[in-house]
């Protein structure tokens, strides 16, 4: 086969609309981005699973949500956008700043707070960023992200730069009065915004059906139309991706609601047992899989072999540790870190630490 | 020439949307219905319905897509009717905006004003009257500037448009329609004043009384009556809450060495709480005498003309404190 050439794959299911026609369950791909749509989730798990390790060592601190299982919703979408739409989302953001281009080294390093990562070790696991992708964080506040993401796309707008941008959430957000608020106001504006609702089925350890009275979150928009996808299928979350995009340039705001899972509890503090079973998480596992998907496809259509794919995750595994073992060189932020970046302009004001008569600085 | 507080907050939008595109206004009725206190008049005329828009009356959603828009580099300026409905907001001004560029180590800096009347109205009850200046200026991260005059509404207002932080702006409703007289310098487009520095209103030698926005006008009425008998009072208009200008403030304190500070808000953890300390802190040996503190009453506001005014400070409450700085009153209890 030639790596670009066009080959075309059913979604696992087809997707349900809300006030819209779906898009087609064929989606076009190639051996290459399959291939690539492997590699890339797989260095996201392994990511999340050496995360999970070093969270266990005391080397991250504080809160720590992982991703993994998830992994279909940030590679499908990045590879039906570009750098120029804008995404932003809520604390579980590891794999999203991956993939807009982020590199290991800035992931571990922020997340063991080192000088190296890539918000120098003061935003920590929940706020991550990368502006010139635009990937406008990592935020910790349940819901706050989607006006915010509404407003990027209002700036795009404004602008005129024929961008959109796609303001993630989880299930536990899509009941937040503040997500009302703001698609009411995009839909009145025409903003060129795309909600994401993740819906992995639990609000931190509540069950989507204790919290919401309608959880068909691709609905609750209303008056804005919606779309559910299988949110474990990476080509399905590509080919709705793309019509979202177009739908949003032309029409304004659209909901995707993605049926997704996550593996790990909601945080490193949640073991992720004790409102679901065991069985329930294998069962995702072995149906469902994002990754398994992908390898069964490569399989089925002879893009590589069994072992070829096991040498990928090898070299992934390989990455992964390699880029930890830099991370932990990078060193600490320097103490006068602690008084930059406050603000843009601090107009040579006094700021203070504890004691003010021992710690003070003159804010840049 | 004399220009009305109204007048000066609408001229320094009005320039500053002229000279810079990506200026734009958002909030309740400040398009079609040109500002509920008519702060916004005229400008959808001018700047059209994409860079003034009428929102729906929903804080949090407007306010977090107004910081939003400021992430990826336009400089929006968010309107709230009052003070009062920024609660309803508070998250995104101070975790999404105030918080964002130290988070993102300089990634994402956030050219926000938030704007609107602040403190007690007349006759509106305890929600729609109070004072979010001490609120606000607790949080690093934002600027807090409060205007008194026409020059400092002007002033500072293109400041705060002008500024790459977010800017919490807090005006008062009962100073719209005063009018004051400005120079040439304060009606030029280039005009603007620095944030972060206090102004000397009047100089004086014996007592220095700190105020803010509707306050300052108090407290040179006190200032009059004052010198009336002998006392002369240095009057500092604080115009930015927060970077607080400490320097301006002890340096009067060191030559007059008697303090009363003056605030609208309540008093427990106030503006005047953190000009104490400041002044304990820097100029302790200086004071003659124990700071006096004249705020708003420790209740909700009431709505009965009579309790009304007994729960915001008077002139006449500045007079007393004064001189009580000076030694020259007699204690009220005593008076009973």
């Amino acid at each position: 086969f030639s790596s670009d050439q066009t080959l075309t794959i059913e979604t696992s299911v087809p997707f349900t609309g809300h006030k819209i026609e779906p898009p087609s369950r064929s989606v076009d791909t190639s051996p290459a981005e399959l291939l690539s749509f492997f590699r890339d989730m797989s260095l996201m798990r392994r990511m999340e699973i050496a995360a999970d390790s070093l969270y266990k060592a005391k080397l991250i601190r504080g809160f720590c949500h992982l991703y993994d299982g998830q992994e279909a919703a940030a590679v499908g979408m990045e590879a039906a956008i570009t750098k120029k739409d804008s995404i932003i989302t809520a604390y579980r953001d590891h794999c999203t700043f991956l993939a807009r281009g982020g590199t290991l080294v800035e992931a571990f390093a922020e997340l063991m707070g080192r000088r190296n990562g890539c918000s120098d070790g003061k935003g920590g696991s929940m706020h991550f960023y990368k502006k010139d992708a635009r990937f406008y964080g990592g935020h910790g506040i349940v819901g706050a992200q989607v006006p915010l993401g509404c407003g990027v796309a209002f700036a795009h707008k404004y602008l005129k730069e024929g961008a959109v941008t796609f303001a993630l959430y989880g299930d536990g957000a899509a009941n937040q009065g503040q997500l009302f608020e703001a698609l009411n106001i995009s839909a009145l504006w025409d903003l060129p915004v795309i909600l994401i609702c993740e819906n992995n089925h639990y609000g931190m350890g509540t069950a989507e059906w204790r919290a919401a009275k309608s959880p068909a979150y691709y609905k609750r928009g209303d008056y804005v139309p919606g779309l559910k996808v299988d949110g474990m299928d990476v080509l399905a979350v590509k080919q709705a991706c793309k019509f979202a995009k177009e739908h949003a340039l032309a029409n304004g705001p659209i909901i995707l609601e993605m049926d997704t899972y996550r593996y790990h509890g909601h945080s490193m503090s949640d073991p992720g047992s004790t409102y679901r079973t065991r069985d329930e998480i294998s069962g995702v596992r072995q149906e469902r899989d994002p990754i398994e998907r992908v390898r069964k496809l490569i399989l089925a259509h002879e893009l590589a072999t069994a072992s070829e794919l096991k040498d990928t995750e090898k070299e992934v595994r390989k990455e992964v540790d390699d880029a930890i073992a830099q991370a932990k060189e990078s060193p600490m932020p320097d103490p006068s870190e602690l008084f930059t970046n406050v603000y843009v302009k601090g107009f040579g004001v006094e700021s203070f630490g504890a004691d003010r008569k021992e710690v003070k600085a003159v804010l840049p | 020439k004399e220009m009305m507080v109204r007048e000066a907050l609408n001229s320094a939008l009005d320039e500053e949307m002229s000279a810079d595109p990506k200026v734009f206004l958002m909030g309740e009725e400040v398009g079609e219905y040109q500002g509920a206190y008519k702060i916004t008049k005229g400008l959808l005329e001018k700047y059209g319905p994409d860079r003034v828009l009428d929102t729906p009356i929903t804080e949090a959603g407007f306010t977090g897509i107004g910081v939003g828009a400021a992430y990826h580099g336009l400089r929006p300026i968010v309107e709230f009717m009052t003070f009062n409905f920024s609660m309803q907001a508070i998250d995104h001004i101070i975790n999404s905006a105030a918080k964002t560029n130290y988070m993102s180590a300089g990634q994402i800096s956030v050219p926000i004003v938030f704007r609107g009347p602040n403190g007690a109205a007349a006759g509106v009850g305890a929600q729609h009257s109070q004072c979010y200046a001490a609120w606000y200026a607790h949080v690093p991260g934002l600027k807090v500037l409060s205007p008194y005059s026409a020059e400092d509404a002007r002033g500072l207002l293109k400041a705060a448009i002008r500024d790459p932080d977010p800017v919490v702006f807090l005006e008062n409703e009962l100073l719209y329609g005063e009018s004051f007289p400005v120079s040439a310098e304060v009606l030029d487009s280039s005009f603007c004043l620095p944030i972060g520095k206090a102004k000397i209103e009047r100089e004086g030698k014996h007592v220095t009384i700190t105020a803010f926005s509707k306050m300052v006008g108090y407290a040179l009425k006190a200032a009059e009556i004052l010198s009336k008998e002998g006392i002369s009072a240095e009057v500092i208009n604080l115009r930015s809450i927060r970077p607080l200008d400490r320097a301006t403030i002890n340096a009067s304190v060191r030559k007059t060495n008697r303090l009363v500070t003056v605030e609208e808000g309540f008093p427990q953890h106030g503006v005047g709480a953190e000009i104490c300390m400041s002044v304990v802190e820097e100029s302790f040996e200086y004071l003659d005498a124990p700071v006096e503190r004249i705020s708003g009453a420790d209740v909700p506001m009431p709505y009965a003309a009579n309790l009304e005014r007994l729960a915001v400070p008077q002139v006449e409450d500045i007079v007393r404190a004064a001189k009580r700085a000076c030694y020259r009153s007699v204690p009220m209890a005593a008076t009973a």
